[in-house]
């Protein structure tokens, strides 16, 4: 198989899934074979995806041209290792939420799941076409696709809280792609002529200071998906979705798009050279700053697991902007990184949060209490998870963290000192949002022990959710502990 | 031989029209004026092929040579225009409406087909002739038949909109007819070609400032400009579904086909654009009309209403691409005549199947019908999308262009407004499929019995939904025929 057809097979499979999903269980009515079909169709994508790596790694750079749109606009791909690390992801976790999501929706007796798999699926189509876009008109396409499949699936519950939920979620994501990132694209259009993802970047020297700082927020601001403040508020509404959809979309997929799209704008639209030092990357760093403090803080406040998670997400999403708003290799390679290892870390947290719902129907930390005992998988899942967010070695997210750190000191500006600082803080507030819940869960006595707390007696049986929830979320967490041993191998992928 | 099928563009729906008044048979009529209509669309087609490219068509009328002869003329401006009205001709009359609402009674029905016949014809005559009294008789032509059509609507209201309609279309047809005599006061000729190549437009000459501001406001309220628009709401909302999806999607184009030929041809882009700065009116009425009835259009609770806002809305996008009068620009407002033709079209032809199966479209009446004609509710879906301009659809590549004219004439602010307004068809098309999917039908319009619409409904409707994609994704024969149209009219030629 060539490369291209590669490609294409890699894009069309998931397209493929939907339709079974639909023909299966909406159709046929074999629900059974349906939820066989989604996580087997997701391992035929991973590994289309993984040969693809073998060209790049190789220095390959594997591209399919489709058509041309408009004069001078395609459609077209092209893998490089940003893309290609991005499109590892999404696909290989779909695999694992494709088998969670049959536990989670049968555990949870939720409605319409023909629906919600056919969209899931089309979602991931719409995040590896972001992945492997090779121009801005490819990445808008699929960016606003995602978009706009993904919102039957947070208005999946039909209720007026998933209604007004779904209308943030459009409102804000359709409202700064269409005034920002588009404006954005059509600028960069019109000054270059070109909207091709050029190693080098395609902005010349020439273009003033205060356009590359306009622009670079345009851009920034425009990929809503990254959850910068003040526009984020669209994520944690997002929550109201079934915890698969939190766990996947808006914990790896769209979310990622999101800082992606940043990465790779900077990286092939603006070039490293242009923005290294400039007052754009400051002004980008100093936002991205901003959130990622802010969102930790109202994440220790949250009461709701899932919500402290978007929260959380929110200040991590920072760190991968700050990443790229570094405009150095390392800070790119942080970047990355962080989109591997938040990404593994995330879904396990969310997953462990959709787990204790179907097991137990709670919601809130404080509710949490001595569920560790009946939930050890879970929770000790949850704890890993935890560590690798944190930044704790010897969990991935450790990785990202550093080479973070090492970044912001070679950024050159006289405050530099200063981002270091705000990431340690930033360390130091998850901490206080993710701890609490395990410290809770393990020591925390349960409500329906006695205020005696008399240990041995009331020792409660093993109460996990069904397997199919807990096997991948033991999984993913395993998943963020290998992930700090092949950390080196990611870093010679990202080598800019 | 392609010179002597040019002619048969006009004259055959002109000769099926009393053929269908003399038959009476209302399915004879149906058929022989699908047929003439196919035919039409073919030789539009075949015309567009034979131009494409540069190339000049023309057909002395009675073999009188130009300038005292009448001449057919056929360039890449008019070819796209026919084939534009005819396609949207070939899809409305494809459209099977059995009869449903509004009934126009079996024993009338011939005179319905025939009215649609002479109303094709009207606008193909505009669309092709190359002289100024001709363009003045078609235009009534095509007025007339429209008053007509609209009043069939069944609502008593529909024949108050009809005579509305009738009553500004006039004056609209006085004003451009008195600006018609007063080119031929200062040139002596009709042919249009004539009257450019001897008209030497100054801003001292009273007479033809006179007639470049009578034509332009009297094609201004045919075209519904801004605010010459309060004809279009109501006759839009109350004619009969096939009508309102005929007139949006073909009408309002050649009014602005004609405008862009009037201010490019005859007057000159250097004189309308730089001596007398017409852009300084033009283009705030653009973005008004891009707000204001995009804001009136989130307010309607009736579906038709909604959309003959946005049509408005959508109108102001086309003039805001005239405006600009450079290439760009002026080719992003010429493709948005067949995006705005293919996505309202289709979002009408939509309306008639809720209007078929629900027998109401009030916004009330829609709620919960995403289950029970899912079909027609995705195809409002991605004619909603494109109103928006999602990438993908039609309505993105429209606005690509405008934007980059605009951005290309230096006015950034425009651009933003441009983008911005885009995100109030965001709104009303939201608040519409909201209702469909989402809300639970009331209690007291139980919808149980509704079902998806029948399939020589659907198809027609699902034909412009699949155009709106297919052209957002290759633009080869939308924008590259309406870029060498707006080179063409730049030059001054037509």
């Amino acid at each position: 198989m060539s490369s291209e057809t590669t490609i294409l097979v890699a894009l069309l499979l998931p397209v493929l899934a939907a339709v079974s999903c639909l023909l299966l269980g909406g159709g046929l009515g074999r629900p059974n074979l349906r939820d066989i079909a989604t996580p087997l169709i997701g391992a035929c994508t991973f590994a289309a995806v993984w040969r693809l790596a073998r060209d790049v790694l190789a220095g390959g750079r594997p591209e399919l041209v489709l058509f041309e749109v408009l004069p001078g606009v395609e459609l077209a791909f092209q893998v490089e290792p940003l893309g290609l690390l991005y499109g590892l992801v999404a696909s290989g976790l779909w695999i694992v939420t494709s088998i969670y999501a049959v536990g989670y929706m049968r555990g949870h007796h939720e409605h319409n799941q023909t629906r919600f798999f056919t969209f899931f699926a089309l979602s991931i189509f719409a995040a590896l076409g972001i992945a492997f876009a090779s121009n801005l008109f490819t990445l808008f396409l699929f960016y606003e696709a995602l978009t706009l499949l993904t919102f039957p699936l947070v208005t999946h519950h039909g209720t007026d809280e998933a209604r007004r939920a779904g209308r943030i979620y459009l409102g804000i994501l359709l409202f700064t792609s269409i005034s920002f990132l588009l404006f954005a694209i059509l600028f960069t259009w019109r000054l270059t002529g070109t909207i091709e993802f050029t190693p080098g970047g395609i902005l010349g020297a020439e273009t003033s200071s205060g356009m590359v700082t306009v622009l670079l927020l345009l851009y920034a601001f425009g990929a809503g998906k990254a959850a910068l403040m003040p526009f984020h508020r669209w994520l944690p509404n997002a929550m109201v979705a079934p915890t698969p959809v939190s766990a996947l979309l808006h914990a790896v997929a769209v979310v990622k798009a999101g800082v992606f799209a940043i990465l790779k704008i900077v990286v092939y639209v603006f070039g490293l050279d242009l923005l290294r030092g400039s007052d754009a990357s400051l002004s980008l760093m100093t936002i991205a700053s901003f959130t990622m403090l802010m969102a930790a803080v109202i994440a220790i406040r949250q009461d709701n697991l899932k919500a402290r998670l978007a929260y959380s997400t929110i200040s991590q999403l920072a760190y991968i902007v700050l990443g790229a708003a570094m405009a150095t290799a390392t800070g790119i390679l942080a970047g990355g990184m962080q989109i591997a290892m938040h990404a593994a870390g995330k879904i396990t947290l969310f997953f462990c949060a959709g787990a204790i719902l179907v097991a137990t129907h709670k919601k809130k930390v404080s509710e949490l209490d001595g569920l560790g005992r009946t939930m050890p998988w879970t929770f000790a899942a949850f704890f890993l998870a935890s560590l690798s967010i944190i930044g704790i070695p010897p969990l991935g997210g450790s990785w990202a963290k550093w080479y973070l750190m090492v970044g912001a000191l070679e950024t050159g500006f006289a405050w530099q000192a200063a981002f270091l600082g705000v990431l340690m803080l930033s360390s130091l507030l998850a901490v206080f949002y993710l701890m609490p819940v395990v410290v809770r869960g393990f020591f925390a006595a349960s409500p329906s022990a006695g205020p005696s707390g008399s240990a041995g007696g009331d020792r409660k049986p093993i109460a996990e959710a069904p397997f199919l929830c807990v096997a991948p979320l033991v999984l993913t967490a395993l998943l963020s502990l290998a992930l700090f041993f092949v950390a080196g191998d990611l870093a010679s992928l990202l080598h800019f | 031989m392609i010179e002597k099928i040019l002619v048969l563009e006009v004259v055959l729906p002109l000769l099926a029209a009393p053929v269908c008044v003399l038959v009476r048979h209302p399915r004879f009529c149906r058929l022989f004026s699908l047929g003439v209509v196919a035919a039409c669309f073919a030789i539009a087609v075949a015309l567009l092929v034979e131009v494409r490219g540069g190339g000049v068509i023309s057909y002395q009328l009675g073999g009188w040579p130009p300038p005292l002869g009448i001449e057919y003329r056929v360039s890449t401006i008019n070819a796209y225009l026919l084939a534009l009205v005819t396609a949207m001709a070939l899809v409305v009359f494809s459209f099977d409406s059995r009869g449903g609402p509004p009934r126009v009674p079996e024993q009338r029905r011939h005179l319905y087909y025939a009215v649609f016949l002479l109303c094709i014809s009207g606008l193909l005559g505009i669309a092709i002739t190359g002289d100024a009294f001709n363009i003045f008789v078609f235009l009534e032509i095509s007025s007339l038949s429209s008053y007509i059509l609209v009043s069939l609507g069944g609502h008593r209201r529909a024949v108050m909109s009809a005579f509305y309609y009738l009553v500004m279309g006039t004056i609209g047809g006085v004003f451009f007819m008195l600006g018609v005599g007063l080119l031929y006061q200062a040139t002596g000729t009709l042919n249009l070609r004539d009257i450019a190549a001897r008209l030497e437009p100054s801003l001292d000459d009273r007479g033809t400032v006179l007639a470049l501001a009578l034509l332009v406001v009297g094609i201004s309220i045919k075209l519904a400009v801004f605010p010459l628009h309060h004809w279009l709401p109501n006759a839009y909302s109350f004619a009969p579904p096939k009508v309102s999806a005929f007139l949006a999607a073909t009408a309002t184009k050649v009014s602005f086909y004609l405008l862009a030929m009037v201010l490019f041809t005859i007057f000159g882009a250097p004189f309308v654009f730089e001596e007398l700065r017409l852009q300084a009116v033009l283009l705030p009425l653009s973005i008004l009309a891009m707000f204001l009835a995009s804001g009136a259009a989130i307010f309607q609770t009736d579906l038709r209403r909604l959309l003959a806002y946005s049509s408005v809305a959508q109108i102001g996008y086309m003039t805001l691409g005239l405006s600009t009068a450079n290439a760009t620009g002026l080719a992003g407002g010429l493709v948005h005549l067949f995006n705005h033709a293919v996505m309202k079209g289709g979002l009408f032809l939509v309306v008639a199947c809720l209007l078929y199966r629900v027998g109401s479209v009030h916004i009330d009446a829609l709620a919960g019908i995403g289950r029970r004609m899912p079909l027609t509710s995705a195809a409002l879906v991605i004619g909603g999308l494109s109103l928006i301009g999602v990438p993908g659809t039609v309505g993105f590549v429209s606005k690509w262009y405008l934007v980059s004219g605009v951005l290309e004439r230096g006015w950034t602010a425009a651009a933003v407004l441009i983008l911005l307004s885009s995100l109030l068809a965001l709104v009303y098309v939201g608040k519409v499929v909201e209702v469909v999917y989402f809300r639970k039908p009331a209690e007291t319009q139980p919808i149980d019995h509704v079902r998806e619409a029948p399939l020589g409904m659907l198809a027609p409707a699902w034909v412009l939904a699949a155009a709106a994609v297919f052209f957002g994704l290759t633009t080869d024969w939308t924008y590259g025929v309406a870029r060498e149209a707006a080179e063409l009219l730049l030059a001054g030629g037509i």
